[in-house]
């Protein structure tokens, strides 16, 4: 579903975002990806949404390689993934209903069937309640909850997200992520950033660690542990 | 998260419709036109003084040259109505018979470019002369009327060219001592108003060059404004169309705006000069009236205004969302 191909990031200012970085995610798969920031998680990302362009290597995405993707093409591409974000991007002028109905309105569909998915959408993440509430009102975690609901409500095949449990405690990252387990469980495809080393080892999920822009380890966690000659390489605590 | 069981979201990866049909489609694209409309509306009645302020700008800038316009118009159809009373005068030789000027008035009444001739006595002259002049007594002791015949010829057509080859043909006739038709005066006024109408040109394209860089300024206003949800509907797969439309609108009704402006304007400076203009035609006994916008002129303004509105808003959304791009 998400395939990197010695894909190198160049900007340029001259920094060296990602060298060389090789890996495949199937259809299905819920993934980690982690490391400190500045090791390339949020480039890798922005060239999953066609943010921006490889220097070297090639991005394929559901089967579109994405340095042949037309500029007009990006606005179809984006709306195969969903993204949440660590700040979650809600737009404050409108209601949470609206924030959440905002990828089915640009994706043009009929308004009775906007207001039935994004009830579904924020049903799923417990919101239901407070869709004519401003985004503002909410709490942190339900800020967030309503970014994951705005991403999934296009039912994408692929959900990106980056940091989305960095500013929440221990209880509120454990919901969001049994609510990524779920989408997962249904056959999203999953590549969730996160430098929580907590959280990637309970997950027991496939972690693609990334140093310097360079792809350190791709392994799930509990086999870092039972082999330790070669945990400790993907495993900075 | 026991309230997560009963969401049927999401079902499974692959073949789902985005969209059930093309009607669906236009439908929904419809009404984010007619959100977006309403929108724009609504944000620029958020903030009535500025936007009165626009609208005003755009609409003084429009006024100015449909009242140049108009006060050409108004020249063009006052001397139009000059040319048309003008009339020919030609003064017959001194002592011609009054059956020769019979018969050449007869050959001019016949002809399709004469419109009317009016024959005036040496006596008839005198006797005109001597009431506009107050002079009855003086000139009823005149024994020898130094006036001639004179024939009042009021052609049909106002062009210039065949006005001269009546007089020229009227000059001919052997009876005919002199013929006066003072056209250059109307050749003046012509040239002048075509002056005028290049003047209004040249003032109209200037004017609707500052109205477009006026819109475009207050435009990159409204867009840096609402940067953070240009980005926020580029991350999510909104197409340029989708982010400019809305801004579109916003063009669109300021143009509207500024064009009900230069409407109200224009009709209050007509009102303004309508009475001295009113007055001034009296004391010439003219029954001239000032002409105002017609319907055929208004809907050219209001479109004017629409066009330079959208044209405006679309060159600054191209240029300041090819800015903004998703960091």
């Amino acid at each position: 579903m998400i395939h990197f191909d010695r894909v190198a990031k160049r900007y340029s200012n001259g920094f060296e975002a990602l060298k060389s970085v090789s890996f495949d995610i199937a259809a299905g798969e819920m993934v980690f990806l982690t490391g400190h920031s500045g090791a390339g998680k949020s480039t890798l990302l922005k060239l999953i949404m066609a943010m921006e362009q490889p220097s070297r290597g090639q991005v394929l995405v559901n089967g579109s390689n994405l340095n042949r993707l037309a500029d007009r093409h990006i606005p179809l591409h984006r709306r195969q993934i969903g993204v949440v974000f660590q700040n979650h991007q809600l737009l404050f002028d409108r209601s949470v209903f609206d924030n959440v109905a905002l990828p089915l309105v640009i994706a043009g569909f009929p308004p009775s069937d906007v207001g039935r998915r994004v009830r579904a959408a924020l049903d799923k993440v417990g919101l239901l309640h407070k869709e004519a509430r401003n985004p503002l009102e909410l709490s942190g975690g339900e800020q967030q909850r309503v970014g994951i609901a705005r991403a999934v409500v296009n039912k994408p095949k692929i959900l990106l997200a980056d940091e989305p449990t960095g500013n929440l405690d221990p209880e509120l990252s454990a919901e969001i992520m049994e609510l990524f387990r779920q989408f997962n469980e249904v056959g999203v495809t999953l590549l969730i950033a996160s430098h929580d080393i907590e959280l990637l080892r309970r997950q027991q999920k496939r972690v693609l660690a990334l140093r310097e822009g360079e792809l350190l380890s791709d392994q799930v966690p509990t086999a870092l542990h039972s082999d330790g000659a070669k945990g400790h390489r993907g495993h900075h605590e | 998260m026991s309230r997560a069981r009963k969401a049927p979201l999401p079902t499974r990866a692959g073949a789902r419709p985005k969209v059930t049909g093309v009607s669906d489609r236009a439908r929904a694209w419809r009404q984010h036109h007619g959100r977006s409309a309403r929108d724009s509306l609504r944000r620029l009645l958020v903030v009535p003084v500025r936007s009165t302020l626009t609208v005003l700008m755009l609409g003084i800038a429009l006024a100015l040259p449909a009242l140049l316009y108009l006060a050409l118009a108004n020249v063009g159809q006052l001397s139009g109505h000059w040319a048309s009373s003008h009339q020919m005068s030609a003064y017959l030789k001194a002592g011609a018979r009054p059956a020769a000027v019979e018969a050449l008035t007869a050959t001019l009444r016949a002809r399709p470019d004469v419109a009317a001739v009016t024959a005036i006595s040496p006596e008839q002259g005198l006797a005109e002369f001597a009431r506009q002049t107050g002079l009855t007594g003086a000139l009823a002791n005149v024994k020898n009327n130094p006036l001639p015949w004179v024939l009042l010829v009021q052609p049909v057509g106002t062009a210039p060219e065949s006005l001269a080859t009546l007089r020229d043909q009227l000059a001919a006739e052997l009876v005919v001592d002199e013929v006066r038709l003072d056209m250059a005066w109307l050749t003046r006024l012509q040239a002048i108003m075509q002056l005028g109408q290049r003047f209004a040109l040249g003032l109209g394209c200037l004017l609707g060059l500052g109205m477009l860089l006026a819109i475009g300024n207050t435009l990159r206003l409204a867009i840096e404004n609402r940067r953070e949800e240009i980005l926020v509907v580029k991350l999510v797969g909104g197409t340029d169309a989708f982010v400019r439309r809305p801004f579109l609108y916003t063009g669109l009704w300021y143009g509207a705006g500024g064009g009900i402006w230069a409407l109200v304007l224009t009709q209050l400076g007509l009102w303004l000069v309508s009475k001295p203009v009113a007055q001034l035609a009296n004391s010439y006994g003219s029954q001239f009236t000032l002409q105002g916008l017609g319907a055929g002129e208004t809907l050219i303004l209001l479109m004017v205004a629409l066009i330079i509105g959208w044209l405006g808003a679309w060159l600054a959304v191209g240029r300041h969302l090819r800015d903004i791009k998703p960091q």
